[in-house]
């Protein structure tokens, strides 16, 4: 690393990349080998030594107290006291520290803040704040931008550029290809482990996907134009409330037919999750009508909404989507297990239920080290391949999927993708839900822009990005005029 | 978490890697004391690690051994508190005490007489529970036994009640409740009802199997219609049980007659549990329904679809909700079955050979024990099965400890503490003792989670 680099670390999920960083940091120990700085040899205990030794580091979970302001958050782990041996909290020198940094990188976080009142992107610049004023030379960001919507991706960027213009350090360790040529100035690749090679920013994407999967991949989904049938799922004047009672889905109307994608775009927290938890039963419908097949499905209970043949991927694998203790086999049947051949009456089959997760294991190229490990030992890409194993293995009307491919290698989500293509082709009603845009127009057959709880727009995936751009922040064609530059037009070479 | 083949390898490899066991264990542990316990042990724990490069079994049999394995640190844990209990033994006995003040001149005293005072105190405790060389004839040899079989019988059922709802995801500190209303309803039905003999016993223990339901469905309705903390409501109702038992005994109807104390009605003869060893030996059929608890309770949880969706909520109940599972009915079943199961194990107080009518006593401690017995059984039925049976037999043998030796029972309360603090903190143990981390992890969480 050289001082004022951006150097990214890029590496499908479970490559080591986030162990390796861990090691950095002082979390893990080194087997073997060791870490130079400034060409001395370092021995890292742990977080301290780190810190002291100027590596500082982002977690992909933010490492914050909910209901602290960002001042105290900052200096939680080195708090400033005053008045001697009394221990008051020096509060007024922290929260000038925070503006300090702020101001000088650009930072833009309000010392005073409570971080739950914070959206994401900037609660992660309080953990960047936290590490500068730390004093440390070597930022490392893991996975910064899984969480991020497009514009607080971009404004994270212009953030380390200003970093590496102050002369810091950045290890950037991602998987979105984009991002990376966007902004580092060295990349390494890690695959299982070892570095399989450095490329310069200009290779292209193809080939730096290639590097991270030991194979050529396709970045574009293959598939055959869409033979539409009947409407299965149609939504009309859906009113949905989110956790805090705050309006989130206001009037959606929708409708998707047998055998086509529809793409729901939209920066995330504008009602996609609770649309999708309304139609799951899973969130009560304030207002509308939600029916499948014809039959009216609102009120449901959700295992009657699963049993009437829809599938669903929930957008968060690992709070709604898995049971992490639970074997691979039983998550594969967690939907099912009372159903034959898995459960009758009150007993379950453990053979069926063994016979069926090898199945879906080979059929579904999910890599575990057994049927019986706990699904929490699988990678994400894994872990999300299970998921969708157990959804697409009974027959369907409609599939639903929110963030299929978050957080997931760029191997696993080519294989998703292709799945979901093939749900489509066979006649089950898809919908997909994502934040990611090139995920939207690679799947869709049509786009339903979601903004501020209603849709704004219905386009074909052939619309220009920068048009669902705009429409993603709010502008439709008509105040176009008075837009300014809209997200989501990041580079695409 | 269930696994019906423990031992490792594909099934294409397997008579080369069982010869080779036989080999290699053989050759690391030519005595082999507890040859088949430990070769379990060694077999459930080769399947952790899926190096490539496998060494040899022996290797992996003596690694797994010293590692922190479950039954290693269960051990080690009860060792760690018989050590600290001989400290206090040592320390309550002002005979033994006085030699430790002139140690410098005579160290042999005071190793000596705290030798003599521990050794005997812990020989007694082996002889109640165990086995005395020196009894003689039938009744005697097996009374220990007996003793131990006793005790055990009611812990489990209230240990099993515990670590079922633990699973759920509810931490159930109303066993003792649960159990007093179960033992109030089970005499009541054993005093009150005219039944002929096996209909009558059949009665009373639906009666205070019903009891205990009764008190496991209110938190578990409350948890779910208002999301009432069941810890709190649980250890509420426990003091509403307990007082209602005070205040029932002494009401007209339920008074024994005869007596001026408070004191029920004895349960008739045709609604006792029957004795397994003839009438002077107090075990009776009440382990052998325990062992059937368990039994059903290891089907409910792993082979049922009911214990599947357990299990989910308990786990992740925003997964079980996802995946269409009612995580509301499911908590109301979960106390209702542990509530079963404390009742049931209220109901063996009285329908059994401790006590055959109620007092404000009866149901001893056997709730809060649950607690201690359900963790230290590390939530698993078999574990908590023989979890009780050590509580049983140090219940027992802390009797004849206490009558022989002079050293007071609430030393074996305190040896249970203990035990369960050191399995309650297997990173103590393992720093103790050296372990390798192998499974530390995994036996943290099972008791770390809950609140």
């Amino acid at each position: 690393m050289e001082p004022g680099e951006i150097h990214a670390l890029l590496g499908e999920n479970g490559a080591g990349k986030s162990t390796l960083m861990n090691v950095l940091y002082g979390l893990y120990q080194p087997d073997e080998g060791e870490i130079l700085v400034d060409g001395r040899p370092l021995k890292l205990k742990g977080p301290s030594d780190a810190i002291a030794a100027g590596i500082g580091m982002v977690h992909q979970h933010f490492m914050l107290v909910p209901v602290f302001t960002v001042a105290e958050n900052v200096m939680l782990g080195a708090e400033q006291v005053k008045g001697g041996f009394t221990g008051f909290l020096d509060r007024r020198r922290a929260r000038r520290e925070v503006a300090e940094v702020s101001e000088r990188y650009n930072l833009r976080v309000d010392p005073d803040a409570v971080i739950e009142d914070l959206p994401v992107g900037i609660q992660q610049r309080v953990e960047i704040v936290k590490a500068l004023t730390r004093e440390v030379d070597l930022l490392i960001l893991d996975e910064p931008t899984a969480v991020l919507t497009p514009q607080e991706t971009e404004e994270l960027l212009a953030v380390m550029r200003s970093l590496k213009a102050a002369g810091k350090s950045i290890v950037f360790i991602t998987h979105k290809l984009g991002e990376v040529k966007a902004i580092a100035d060295r990349i390494t690749v890690i695959r299982r482990g070892k570095t399989v090679g450095t490329a310069s920013p200009s290779a292209s994407r193809d080939e730096l996907a290639a590097l991270m999967v030991g194979r050529s991949v396709r970045l574009t989904v293959d598939k055959k134009p869409a033979t539409p049938g009947k409407p299965i799922l149609e939504v009309s004047g859906l009113v949905v409330d989110d956790d805090r009672q705050v309006r989130a889905v206001d009037g959606v109307d929708l409708t998707v037919h047998a055998g086509e994608v529809l793409g729901i775009a939209g920066v995330q927290g504008n009602g996609q999750t609770e649309l999708i938890e309304a139609v799951m039963g899973l969130r009560p419908v304030l207002a509308g009508t939600v029916t499948l097949d014809g039959e009216t499905v609102h009120g449901w209970p959700t295992k009657k909404v699963l049993r009437a043949g829809v599938g669903y991927v929930p957008e968060d694998r690992s709070v709604d989507g898995l049971v992490k203790e639970f074997s691979v086999a039983e998550n594969l049947v967690l939907d099912i297990y009372d159903r034959p051949p898995f459960g009758k009456g009150l007993s379950l089959k453990p053979d069926a239920i063994a016979q069926s997760a090898k199945e879906r294991i080979e059929q579904f190229d999910v890599r575990t080290s057994s049927a019986d490990a706990p699904v929490g030992t699988l990678s994400g890409g894994n872990q999300q391949k299970v998921i969708v194993a157990r959804e697409l293995s009974r027959p369907l009307k409609l599939f639903i999927a929110a963030q299929p491919t978050r957080g997931v290698d760029v191997g696993s989500i080519e294989f998703i993708h292709s799945r979901v293509i093939r749900e489509r082709d066979i006649g089950t009603a898809v919908m997909v839900v994502s934040s990611e845009l090139d995920e939207v127009i690679g799947l869709a057959d049509r786009i339903a822009v979601m903004y501020r709880g209603r849709i704004i727009g219905v386009v074909s995936p052939d619309t220009p990005r920068e048009e669902i751009g705009l429409l993603m922040a709010g502008i439709t064609p008509d105040t176009a005029a008075a837009a300014p530059e809209g997200p989501g037009n990041e580079d695409n070479a | 978490m269930s696994n019906p083949n423990p031992v490792s390898g594909s099934p294409d490899k397997e008579p080369a890697t069982e010869a080779q066991e036989a080999r290699s264990e053989a050759r690391a542990n030519p005595t082999a004391p507890a040859g088949d316990s430990e070769r379990a042990v060694a077999a459930t724990a080769t399947k952790e690690p899926p190096a490539e490069p496998r060494p040899s079994l022996g290797r992996l049999f003596l690694d797994n051994l010293w590692a922190a394995n479950t039954v290693t640190v269960t051990v080690l844990a009860v060792l760690l508190a018989m050590l600290v209990g001989a400290v206090l033994i040592i320390v309550s006995d002002p005979a033994v005490l006085a030699t430790y003040g002139y140690i410098t001149a005579r160290p042999s005293d005071a190793i000596n007489s705290s030798w003599t005072v521990v050794s005997e105190a812990y020989a007694n405790l082996f002889k109640g529970a165990i086995f005395d060389p020196e009894a003689s004839g039938f009744t005697a040899a097996l009374s220990p036994i007996s003793e131990t079989l006793t005790y055990t019988a009611p812990l489990v059922f209230t240990g099993l009640s515990v670590a079922l709802a633990f699973r759920g995801g509810l931490f159930n500190i109303g066993a003792q409740g649960q159990a007093t209303i179960g033992v109030i309803l089970a005499a009541a039905a054993g005093f009150a009802l005219p039944l002929p003999p096996g209909v009558h016993l059949l009665v009373a223990l639906i009666a205070g199997a019903a009891g205990g339901a009764i008190w496991g469905f209110i938190p578990g309705i409350l948890k779910a219609r208002t999301g009432a903390h069941e810890v709190i409501n649980t250890i509420m109702l426990n003091y509403v049980a307990v007082y209602f038992l005070s205040w029932i005994i002494i009401q007209n109807g339920v008074q024994n007659p005869r007596r001026a104390d408070a004191i029920s009605k004895p349960v008739e003869a045709s609604a006792q549990l029957p004795r397994l060893l003839g009438d002077n030996l107090r075990v009776h059929a009440g382990i052998l329904l325990a062992v059937l608890a368990t039994w059903f309770v290891a089907w409910l949880l792993n082979r049922s679809t009911l214990g599947f969706e357990l299990r989910a909520v308990g786990a992740n109940p925003d997964a079980a909700r996802t995946a269409g599972i009612s995580v509301t009915k499911t908590f109301v079943l979960v106390m209702v079955i542990a509530g079963v199961l404390a009742g049931l194990g209220g109901s063996n107080m009285v329908l059994g050979s401790t006590a055959d009518a109620l007092t404000p006593q009866v149901v001893a401690q056997i709730g809060f024990d649950g607690i201690l017995v359900a963790l230290l059984g590390r939530v698993k039925p078999w574990g908590v099965l023989m979890a009780a049976l050590l509580f049983g037999a140090l219940q027992a043998g802390g009797n004849r400890m206490q009558s022989y030796s002079g050293i007071s029972l609430e030393l074996v309360t305190v040896l249970q503490a203990l035990i369960v603090i050191f399995i309650a903190a297997p990173a103590l143990v393992k720093a103790i003792f050296q372990l390798r981390a192998a499974r530390a992890a995994r036996l943290q969480t099972s008791l770390a989670k809950g609140w």
